[in-house]
């Protein structure tokens, strides 16, 4: 019996290994796409010398492992960003832009379809708007007075209000909670419920606003020429820059460093920092004056339009022009989405175009959708397939298929954060704030070691050195002398007495 | 005199021998001294100077005045005056010099010449012991001494001092366990073998592959379950049957045979034992010689026995009894001769064995098959519990089978007789055969002839039958005999599982083959630099080399706006008309003659801006300083350029091929307060350690196990845990393994387990190494 079983467990065991000897299809890890891979590629790969100590060698191993894996993690993890953003089609030739908004609306999903609409404020137009850096709410406040903040999905209005005074701009700080409001005479911050938190008297006449999301920054550019600096997170003006070019209606930000960007009525851009008195860059776009730019998410395009009814998009990196088309009425505001979709106000219609910031120039915009009544506001709404336009006749919200990010990061900015995650994010935002001194061109700087200072240090410990080498060499040198001395002196006593006894 | 010494004697005697008088020893002695001295000088009377007497005399009577005992001088030197009791030297108080001894020796002519030399140099010589080391320096070396041993004995650590340094990660305290609930089976795995009883039955239970935790069936249990069906059960359990039946009837035949009294059936038996023995010994010298060689041994120890004895020379009861029959019996006297023969027999050289009683029966049960008593198959030789009946010979079988044939062939008159034997026994126990008939119906017809072989297997009606039954036999007992054969090659270290853990150890090989092969394949295809934002920089470098040509640098009215607009096509024109489009008209003709001016402002700014970049030159002339001054008087040219200093020129502006941007020169120092001013230690030049940070270790930037590795502590400990000293013994384990051994009980599951783990962590530290070679 034992005999049998003996055997039978064997050719189990036979069977097992011949089990395991089967080779595996896919052996190892799954491959990464080399494109892939390039995309969260971090510099150049250092490579290790070869005469270099054991230490050092150890570290840059180490270093360059690790970001290695870092980059092959992140590579493989983009797997689970799976959205991708779709755009209109439409039939053989049948223009896209011919497509009317009421069409859209119809073809798509209920949910979808409710995106599209206009709110009808005739009286206290035109409005400007901006959308909470989630996306989920809207801010709109009419030229006259009016202001009000709606949980546009559910169209839930969370405030209302009149300030009785003229608005420029308005402004979500860095949550729903909080917005800045430009009126005629000074800036106030109100809560989400219309309550009237502050009245910053330091901030006159200001015209356009810019929320800096990491440093936690409100810039604001006045009739006066000022550009100020407000720290929203200690209530405190980091920087006012008196710009000294005359009135400043034109101003976005670059989300990749942070610069402000201002239009000037003499045709020219500069860019502006709250470290340096003058500007960063003057750039001479337009021969007429700026009347409106933006810069896309990346930092790496610039969309100026000018009174010369001209668009033109500027490599901003490079400072130079990519390239530029005549639009007929020119644009009065211009917004990018996202995904780089460019929408610009000419006149009473909004343009969409889409491939504008590639190298070839563009000839017909990608969707067009006309309104009553001058446009005063454009913006994307972040994460979604929506534009708002705020016009003399109140706001309109149009659907932009492939305009929004399809893959949200939940940690930065999530459209369906609880109250707790929002509390959560806050805190950890607030800790993880940006310096205003941060600001600059290359937002890479912190990670370079500071030339300057090391260099002079350097001098100054060569200089050391070299001084103790002296000091060394001269005290050594004194000592021989002496020795030499001591010895002639001696020599000489020798001969001396030698001399004297010899006489 | 006489009467005094013997006196002496006695009471020296008393002194010796009795502790009892103890007391009055003391006035004895004074007396024995006095005595002594009056006797020695009493003593001698023969060789006696007048001196010597006297001094003798003044020493009696100071020893007996002063109650001082005279203390003896040693003899050392020679002295013109010799007692036979003690020396008086000469010059007891002065020093004996060498000069003084060496003066005899010239004197002497007989000591020659070379001692001479020796003594003169010994007295020249003036060698003295030195000093012994003041206590500071025999301190200092001390110290360096300890110094050595303790550097000798701190060194054996340096080798895990580098180790736990160059570790990416410590964790304190050095052996920890996990404070999480362990399995049933980790914690009977942690459990080691401690004493040597445990030891032992550990031993058997894993040699054996008993659980050690109980589950209701042993692998080989639950092995043989799945293995065997229900038909081939039956078979063998008909197999097993039948064996056992046989042996049972084996085991009853003994008995009855050993139950015959009758001398002449145990004779004749005998005897036909003892030809097969010698016939079987014959064929042994053939095929086996070393065999015969042991038999052969075992005759020449009976042979001796029987030289020894007196069992077969005549001289017991039973023989006296014979030796009055045997002059009127026969047989007696047969007997008598037969007994006499036998003693003969035995004291020849070759001799059969005399006690083959015994061997009978244990052969008659040897040929049942071993296993029909086996409780259950031991698989392993070594247990010892177990081995009891299993580590019988095997070949007996095969020889008995062979003893069959022989047998088979010869018939004897002998065996006739037994035949007969068997005949009337049989008759007499009717009902015993009834038993076996049960067992086998054939029996009852089973030629005599047959039936009286008692080596061979008899149950089986026919020969034929018995040889088939012999063949099965034989067959299992193979059988068991391959097995152990397999288990002892297997040995009892080379278990299943470790098989399994082998394999999978190569299968992290030809993963790491194959992930090394993939890293090959992204080698291939080269990574290529991503566009920088650094561009305009690189282009400032480019022109360094240019010559800078003032009147180039002028911007051109064409360079500046040149970029061609393109019209668009827009779907609908506007028909709203904006309010800036009032003064459109204006515009258009600000735009038609102020386009220049705009132009021209720009390129005035930056000039001025240029102009402002420029160093200043420095101008100290003093006017009217060594000439005369005035109004109207200009310093001279000579002094002018003698006192104007000229900067080095700043570096190329940025935007100098840029005519339509002015960037800032002005470096704001407010990023460098929260750069790194100089390199970490390992760091040679800023290249290397910037390419260190440049990827960033945050959340925001890395997954998360990413951070977790990158920002793993260097140490870490366990809260409230107690960390202790390393031990002494870790020092050899850690360079190994952190487990330095293996628990006593290893389960198979744990054991592929491990196994895993250890080919995943071989694999990860080969492609650790692969990438350092990277």
């Amino acid at each position: 019996m034992a005999a049998v079983v003996q055997e039978v467990l064997t050719s189990t065991h036979v069977e097992k290994t011949n089990k395991k000897k089967k080779q595996d299809p896919f052996p190892g890890e799954a491959p990464i796409p080399h494109k892939r891979l390039q995309k969260f590629r971090r510099g150049e790969k250092y490579e290790v010398p070869k005469e270099a100590r054991p230490d050092l060698k150890e570290a840059i191993t180490f270093s360059e492992a690790m970001s290695e894996l870092a980059q092959k993690q992140a590579a493989r993890y983009d797997l689970l960003l799976p959205e991708d953003a779709g755009f209109l089609e439409g039939d053989e030739d049948e223009d896209t832009n011919t497509i009317s908004q009421d069409d859209i609306a119809a073809a798509v999903d209920i949910t979808s379809g409710s995106k599209y609409f206009n709110l009808h404020l005739s009286q206290f137009g035109p409005y400007r708007l901006d959308y909470s850096r989630t996306g989920r709410h809207l801010l709109v406040g009419g030229k006259k007075g009016h202001v009000a903040c709606i949980d546009w999905q559910s169209k839930d209005l969370m405030c209302e209000m009149n300030v009785m005074e003229t608005v420029n701009d308005v402004k979500w700080l860095h949550t729903e909670a909080m917005f800045a409001v430009a009126q005629k005479k000074w800036l106030y911050i109100y809560d989400s419920k219309g309550l009237e938190l502050h009245c910053l008297k330091k901030f006159n006449d200001v015209l356009r606003m810019q929320f800096l999301p990491y440093h936690f920054l409100l810039a604001t550019a006045s009739a006066t020429g000022f550009l100020q600096y407000l720290d929203v997170s200690v209530g405190r003006e980091v920087k006012a820059i008196c710009t000294k070019m005359g009135r400043l209606d034109v101003m976005c930000q670059n989300p990749y460093n942070a610069v402000i960007h201002l239009g000037h009525p003499n045709g020219t851009v500069s860019l502006w920092s709250p470290n340096q008195k003058e500007p960063l860059v003057k750039m001479l776009c337009h021969r007429g004056a700026v009347r409106s730019l933006t810069v896309d998410k990346t930092g790496t395009y610039m969309v100026t339009s000018g009174l010369d009814r001209k668009l033109k998009v500027y490599d901003i990196r490079a400072f130079k022009p990519l390239h530029s088309c005549f639009l007929p009425a020119g644009a009065s505001c211009l917004s990018l989405s996202q995904r780089g979709l460019l929408s610009a106000a000419t006149g009473d219609i909004v343009q969409v175009y889409q491939n504008i910031l590639g190298s070839s120039p563009v000839f017909k915009p990608y969707m067009a959708h006309r309104l009553r009544g001058q446009i005063w506001g454009l913006a994307y709404c972040p994460f979604e397939d929506v534009l708002g336009i705020g016009h003399g006749e109140g706001f309109t919200s149009m659907i932009v298929p492939g305009a929004g990010e399809p893959n949200f990061d939940a940690l930065d900015a999530n459209p369906y954060r609880s109250s707790k995650q929002k509390q959560e994010w806050e805190v950890k935002a607030l800790l993880e704030k940006v310096q205003p001194e941060l600001i600059g061109l290359d937002p890479g700087q912190l990670s370079k070691v500071d030339q300057a200072t090391f260099e002079q240090r350097h001098k100054r410990r060569v200089e050391e050195l070299d001084e103790i080498q002296q000091s060394i060499q001269e005290r050594t040198e004194r000592e021989k002398e002496l020795k030499v001395k001591s010895k002639e002196k001696k020599t000489l006593e020798n001969k001396s007495t030698l001399d004297r006894f010899r006489k | 005199m006489a009467k005094s010494s013997s006196l002496q004697k006695t009471l020296s005697q008393g002194v010796t021998l009795s502790s009892a008088m103890a007391a009055d020893s003391s006035d004895e002695e004074d007396l024995s001294v006095n005595d002594q001295a009056i006797s020695a000088s009493e003593d001698d009377e023969e060789g006696s100077d007048d001196e010597r007497k006297h001094q003798k005399l003044l020493e009696a009577i100071s020893a007996m005045g002063g109650r001082k005992r005279k203390k003896q001088k040693e003899r050392s030197e020679a002295s013109v005056q010799v007692s036979e009791f003690f020396v008086n030297a000469e010059g007891t108080g002065e020093k004996v010099n060498l000069s003084d001894l060496l003066k005899t020796i010239e004197k002497t002519s007989v000591a020659s010449n070379k001692t001479k030399k020796q003594l003169k140099n010994l007295q020249d010589s003036k060698q003295t012991l030195e000093l012994p080391l003041n206590k500071q320096q025999t301190e200092k070396i001390q110290r360096s001494i300890a110094y050595e041993k303790t550097t000798k004995e701190v060194s054996t650590w340096e080798n895990i001092i580098v180790q736990n340094q160059k570790a990416e990660q410590m964790v304190f305290p050095l052996n920890q366990e996990s404070s999480a609930p362990k399995l049933v089976e980790q914690v009977v795995a942690s459990w080691k073998v401690q004493t040597p009883l445990e030891q032992e039955i550990f031993g058997l239970l894993h040699k054996n592959s008993q659980p050690s935790n109980d589950p209701v069936l042993t692998p080989v249990e639950e092995a043989s379950l799945k293995a065997m069906s229900l038909e081939e059960a039956k078979i063998r359990r008909a197999e097993l049957q039948k064996a056992r039946a046989l042996q049972s009837y084996f085991e009853a035949k003994a008995r009855r045979e050993k139950q015959i009294k009758s001398k002449k059936y145990h004779k004749v038996k005998k005897k036909g034992k003892l030809k097969k023995f010698v016939k079987q010994f014959d064929e042994m010298v053939k095929t086996n010689p070393e065999e015969a060689l042991d038999e052969l041994k075992k005759m020449e120890l009976a042979r001796m026995k029987e030289r020894m004895s007196l069992k077969h020379q005549n001289s017991g009861k039973w023989a006296k009894s014979k030796a009055i029959m045997a002059k009127y019996d026969d047989s007696a006297r047969k007997a008598m001769q037969e007994q006499l023969q036998m003693n003969k027999d035995l004291t020849q050289k070759v001799v059969v064995p005399s006690d083959d009683e015994h061997e009978s029966n244990e052969e008659a049960s040897e040929t049942v098959p071993d296993f029909a008593n086996d409780p259950e198959p031991v698989l392993d030789p070594v247990n010892p519990w177990m081995r009891g009946q299993l580590t019988r010979e095997e070949p007996e079988v095969s020889r008995v089978t062979t003893e069959e044939a022989q047998t088979a062939e010869e018939v004897n008159e002998e065996e006739e007789l037994l035949g007969e034997f068997e005949r009337k026994r049989k008759l007499r126990q009717a009902d015993e055969e009834d038993l076996m008939t049960t067992e086998e119906e054939s029996k009852k017809e089973e030629p005599a002839s047959e039936v009286v072989e008692d080596d061979v297997v008899e149950v089986s009606d026919t020969e034929e039958e018995a040889e088939e039954e012999e063949e099965d036999v034989s067959e299992f007992n193979t059988l068991f005999r391959l097995m152990r054969s397999e288990k002892t090659v297997e040995g009892p270290k080379h278990t299943p599982g470790q098989e399994v853990e082998e394999e999978l150890l190569n299968e992290g090989e030809i993963q790491v083959r194959n992930m090394e092969d993939l890293e090959l394949l992204g080698e291939d295809v080269e990574p290529q630099p991503t566009a920088e934002a650094s561009l305009p920089q690189t282009a400032a470098e480019e022109d360094t080399s240019e010559p800078l040509n003032k009147k180039k640098r002028e911007i051109d009215l064409q360079e500046v706006l040149t970029k061609e607009a393109k019209a668009v096509r827009v779907p609908f024109l506007p028909t709203v008309i904006e309010d800036e489009e009032q003064g459109e008209q204006i515009s258009l003709i600000k735009e038609a003659f102020a386009g220049d001016d705009v132009i021209s402002d720009f390129i005035k700014d930056k000039k001025k801006q240029e102009a402002d970049g420029m160093p200043k030159v420095v101008d100290l002339t003093l006017p009217g300083w060594g000439e005369w001054g005035g109004v109207g008087l200009q310093p001279s040219q000579r002094k002018r350029k003698r006192f104007t200093t000229k900067m080095a020129p700043p570096p190329p502006r940025q935007d100098r091929k840029l005519p339509d941007v002015i960037i800032s020169e002005k470096e704001s120092a407010s990023v460098a307060s929260h750069q790194v001013s100089h390199i970490p230690f390992p760091f040679q030049n800023t290249a290397q350690f910037e390419s260190s940070i440049r990827t960033p270790i945050g959340s925001t930037w890395n997954t998360q196990s990413v951070v977790k590795k990158m920002t793993k502590p260097k140490v870490l400990t366990t809260l409230g845990a107690i960390i202790e000293p390393m031990a002494k013994d870790m020092k050899n384990n850690k360079s190994t393994t952190p487990a330095g051994k293996e628990p006593a009980i290893v389960l198979e599951g744990n054991k592929t387990a491990k196994g895993d783990s250890e080919g995943s962590e071989k694999s990860r530290r080969r492609t650790k190494s692969k990438k350092k070679k990277n």
